[in-house]
């Protein structure tokens, strides 16, 4: 018989950790799947091994990591059943869940649905990135704190952002040599009107302001003036790096590039079930359409923390306690005064939080450079399709991302669109001149993740 | 590629395309490959051009490798184990026109 | 915009395969197309260009699916070297498996019935024992009891086909064109189309389940329906089969597809985890190593059929100059699609023989 749970939270990030929590805690049946093997999702990985086994990397890994320390201290005291390990591949409209762990698939019924996939960085198409010494760097920071991983030759940091900046600070604290940061496109003027409002009400900017003063105290070159033309140079793994900045051509010799150019909502599950979503012009990504309190057009599922529009881990982790609430009160756990109590705290301090995005979205804003990537730039990583091949598509006729992935096959290797969906589709508007909500996305369809015919096959 | 910050961590013994490897305990097997100087793990199907781990958060699937005998799993998300063999991802053989 | 000779309302695999035969015979033309969201079971299909199942009780679909893939070579070689564009056609003939003794009597048996029913023309399907089929598909699992074995079926890549059908049609492919409205003027039709209005003296309607609604416009309703066919695909494995069959085939690509249910669901075309398992189930048994595969995505499209399931071919009453061309099999067909069909609508004229596509049959049936 298919197990039957109230709520299903899906990611244990701080959205769904902190809704977990608060929600076992007032007596639902809670359950959490999660694909890593600990809690704390990709901004407070491994944040129980680094506080057990070696704290003193705190010192490098910052204050606002450990923060994540007390979330999911709280999350395991709770009565939250939580799944490590644990791949959700299908979520239908009914609520009915497909899971897959330890080799085995099966079918959970969800009275709720709680959606906290969190962001995922936004592909930084360039000539080379494919190749060995090429990676993000949310991946380097992810080695940072899982396994105490750093560069071993200096390292070149390339993009912007503010995880950009933080990776480097982390560098910098714990000894690590960084060549240079590169960063990508001209400094944001009307990132200002949005300053004192971010100022005021949040410490983002003076964290900010630290992290970079620490850098450049360190001697860190940074190359400021518009950094443009990326190219990851090699043959069989990457030797250098070449750029223009202001025009001028540099060369800097790596054996290690990372790249970011910010985050994006990781919609491949709302997507695929799927539930309505809208382009966010600000942020350059499709994102769920959500009331308040995180509800989807589909009965019973909501979406909470950056899977739903980027805010950053507080403000997730406040998003996740507001859903977690409706659930309650939808399931007739805390009375009306109570809800209106409780989640007035947590609506005042996401408000406050989010007052620094209007700044932050405008000080790196994302890349609107799909028409200048080169024709012989890959940019389906898995099927080795390039930006070439996707214009050659729409000279075929073809007009959205669904037409182009069956005449190229961009997007139907493993990562199942997931690193190119949004470049291909920015090709497409770019060269038939069209705002990207007129173009669209892949229609993503279940499994999202890739299991096994024979598990498939052995589904109950 | 990448060196180890502390050199004293608890290890297990991996075997990566037969050769012994030493990895950290509770790390993934991309990490353990990162830290094992040679980043390759695999030959892209299309070209057969050499890949290494890309995003270690399992997104991008540029990190599948053979793990104890079953193909195609995401080295970023598995976590090593004594004993654990571990082998690059040959170009698969392509079909006969 | 100056007149066409004709327009052909359906950009996908059958309205393509005309269209570009009707090119090919240098008329002037245009191929009209819904957008990157479609139906569009040209993009949906398996991939199989197939002989060996069909026609069975219908010898004029028979002839004309034997016919077609005894065109195909010729078809897909001159339609690569027109465009450039590789089809991934192969020829080697198909299978299809049976897993118990019973299924393999039945099988037996319903081949019989179509080389008695084709005579002469030549069936060449033989039912092959389990050795005859390892010898040719070593990766068979140990239930597979035997199956059968058509030389003249083969498989091709739907989407390269389709891709290099439009590379063909170049700017006679109006995509984002989706008909409004079909009005009827001296000596012919005028089509409204997205924001464009196109006039010829004939149209044809080749737009899938979307003819339901085209010819309705002109008064006419087509005995149609969708049925739903779901379909895995695993990731790129190395070469293990060299051969297609109903349900499993190995791309060029070296992707294996995996299907397919029948479902009569009305509209929806998405995907049902116990129908995908049962397909899973299936293929496990016909080729235990597929279960270690892994699948990267799966999908419902859906058929285009009539009752009896063979294609409708005609004139919409009181338009001679509106033929309607509705078929499952538009990768199947495409050869003779292109090379044949095209040319009677370049002439102008149906072939006696093809009155039995007509629709009116299932009048017959009803009142027989």
């Amino acid at each position: 018989m298919t197990e039957t749970v109230d709520l299903a939270v899906i990611g244990a990030g701080p959205a769904g950790m902190a809704a977990a929590t608060l929600a076992a805690e007032h007596g639902l049946d809670v359950v959490v799947y999660d694909d890593n093997a600990e809690p704390g999702g990709q901004i407070y990985r491994a944040v129980e091994t680094v506080a057990r086994d070696r704290a003193k990397d705190f010192a490098f890994l910052g204050e606002s990591y450990r923060a994540g320390a007390e979330l999911t201290r709280a999350f395991r005291a709770s009565r939250a059943r939580y799944e490590p390990g644990t791949t959700v591949w299908l979520v239908q409209k009914d609520r009915t869940i497909g899971i897959s762990r330890d080799g085995k698939a099966r079918m959970v019924a969800a009275k709720r649905i709680l959606i906290a996939t969190g962001a995922l960085e936004r592909p930084v198409p360039i000539p080379g990135w494919t190749l060995p010494g090429v990676m993000s760097v949310g991946a380097a920071q992810s080695v940072l704190k899982s396994a105490a991983l750093a560069p071993k030759q200096p390292v070149v940091l390339a993009g912007k952002g503010p995880l950009l900046f933080l990776v480097a600070a982390q560098y910098v604290a714990a000894g690590v040599k960084i060549a240079a940061i590169l960063e990508t496109g001209a400094r944001k003027w009307d990132a200002l009107p949005h300053l004192w409002q971010a100022w005021s009400k949040t410490n983002y900017i003076g964290k900010g302001l630290e992290l970079i003063r620490a850098i450049e105290r360190a001697g860190v070159t940074v190359v400021r003036n518009a950094v443009s033309d990326l190219k990851a140079i090699g043959r069989e793994r990457v030797e250098a790096v070449t750029f223009s900045a202001d025009g001028s051509p540099g060369r800097i010799e790596t054996a290690l590039l990372l790249l970011h150019e910010g985050v994006i909502s990781n919609v491949q599950l709302t997507m695929a079930i799927p539930v309505k979503h809208a382009w966010n012009a600000t942020q350059r990504c499709w994102q769920p359409v959500l009331d308040a309190r995180g509800n989807t057009d589909v009965d019973g599922i909501a979406v909470a923390g950056d899977s739903g529009g980027i805010a950053g881990a507080e403000a997730a982790a406040h998003m996740g306690r507001i859903a977690a609430l409706d659930a309650l009160r939808a399931f007739g756990r805390i009375d009306g005064p109570t809800f209106a109590a409780m989640i007035v705290v947590e609506e005042v301090a996401q408000k406050r939080l989010l007052a620094a995005r209007p700044f932050l979205d405008a000080l790196y804003p994302p890349p609107d450079t799909a028409a200048a990537i080169a024709d012989d730039t890959i940019v389906c990583r898995c099927e080795e399709v390039t930006a070439g091949d996707i214009r050659k598509a729409v000279d075929l006729g073809c007009t959205g991302p669904n037409q182009t992935k069956s005449f190229t096959r961009a997007g139907m290797g493993p990562c199942q669109g997931r690193m190119c969906g949004l470049t291909v589709a920015e090709i497409i508007a770019a060269k038939l001149n069209r705002p990207m909500e007129e173009i669209g996305y892949y229609r993503i369809r279940p499994p999202i993740k890739p299991l096994t015919v024979g598990e498939l096959a052995a589904l109950e | 590629m990448f060196r180890r910050l502390h050199d004293n961590a608890a290890t297990v013994t991996i075997t990566i395309d037969g050769v012994t490897t030493k990895a950290a305990v509770g790390e993934s097997v991309a990490a353990a490959l990162l830290a094992s100087g040679d980043p390759r793990c695999r030959q892209t199907p299309v070209s057969g051009a050499p890949r290494a781990p890309y995003c270690l958060m399992g997104v991008c699937f540029d990190c599948l490798m053979e793990i104890d005998g079953e193909a195609s799993r995401q080295a970023c998300m598995v976590t090593v184990r004594e004993g654990m063999a571990v082998k690059r991802s040959p170009r698969p053989a392509p079909m006969t026109p | 915009m100056s007149d066409l000779d004709i327009i052909v309302l359906g950009g996908g695999l059958v309205g393509s395969a005309i269209g570009y035969g009707l090119q090919r015979r240098s008329l002037k033309i245009a191929v009209l197309d819904e957008g990157d969201v479609a139906l569009r079971a040209s993009r949906g299909n398996f991939g199989l260009v197939w002989v060996q199942s069909k026609g069975q009780g219908f010898p004029p679909y028979a002839d004309w699916a034997r016919h077609s893939a005894d065109v195909w070579p010729g078809f897909a070689a001159e339609l690569e070297e027109r465009t450039g564009h590789k089809i991934d056609y192969s020829k080697r003939g198909g299978f299809s498996l049976c897993m118990s003794e019973k299924e393999f009597d039945d099988r037996a048996l319903m081949i019989k019935r179509m080389h008695n029913q084709q005579g002469p023309k030549g069936y060449d399907v033989v039912m092959m024992d389990r050795a005859e089929v390892q010898r040719m598909m070593p990766a068979i699992g140990p239930e597979v009891v035997g199956g059968s074995y058509c030389p003249h079926d083969g498989h091709v890549s739907p989407l390269r086909l389709l891709r290099a059908l439009h590379a063909a049609l170049g700017d006679a492919y109006h995509n984002e064109h989706r008909v409004s409205a079909i009005r009827t003027r001296q000596g012919g039709f005028e089509v409204v189309a997205g924001e464009d209005t196109f006039a010829a003296g004939r149209i044809v309607l080749a737009a899938g389940l979307g003819n339901l609604a085209l010819a309705q416009m002109l008064g006419a309703e087509l005995p149609i329906r969708p049925q739903r066919g779901q379909i895995l695909v695993t990731e790129r494995l190395p070469a293990f089969l060299d051969y297609p069959m109903n349900g499993v085939r190995q791309t060029a690509e070296g992707s294996v597809m995996l299907g397919s249910s029948r479902e009569e669901v009305g509209f929806d075309n998405g995907t049902k985890p116990d129908v995908l398992s049962t397909i899973a189930r299936n293929a496990v048994r016909a080729f235990p190593i597929l279960a270690r595969a892994r699948i990267v995505r799966a999908w419902g499209a859906l058929r285009v059929l009539a009752p009896d399931e063979h294609p409708i071919y005609q004139s919409l009453p009181g338009h001679d100059g509106a033929v309607v061309a509705t078929c499952h099999s538009g990768v199947s067909l495409a050869g003779a699609h292109a090379l044949d069909f095209a040319g009677y609508l370049a002439e102008g004229k149906l072939p006696d023989r093809f009155a039995a596509f007509h629709s009116r049959r299932f009048d017959v049936q009803a009142t027989a």
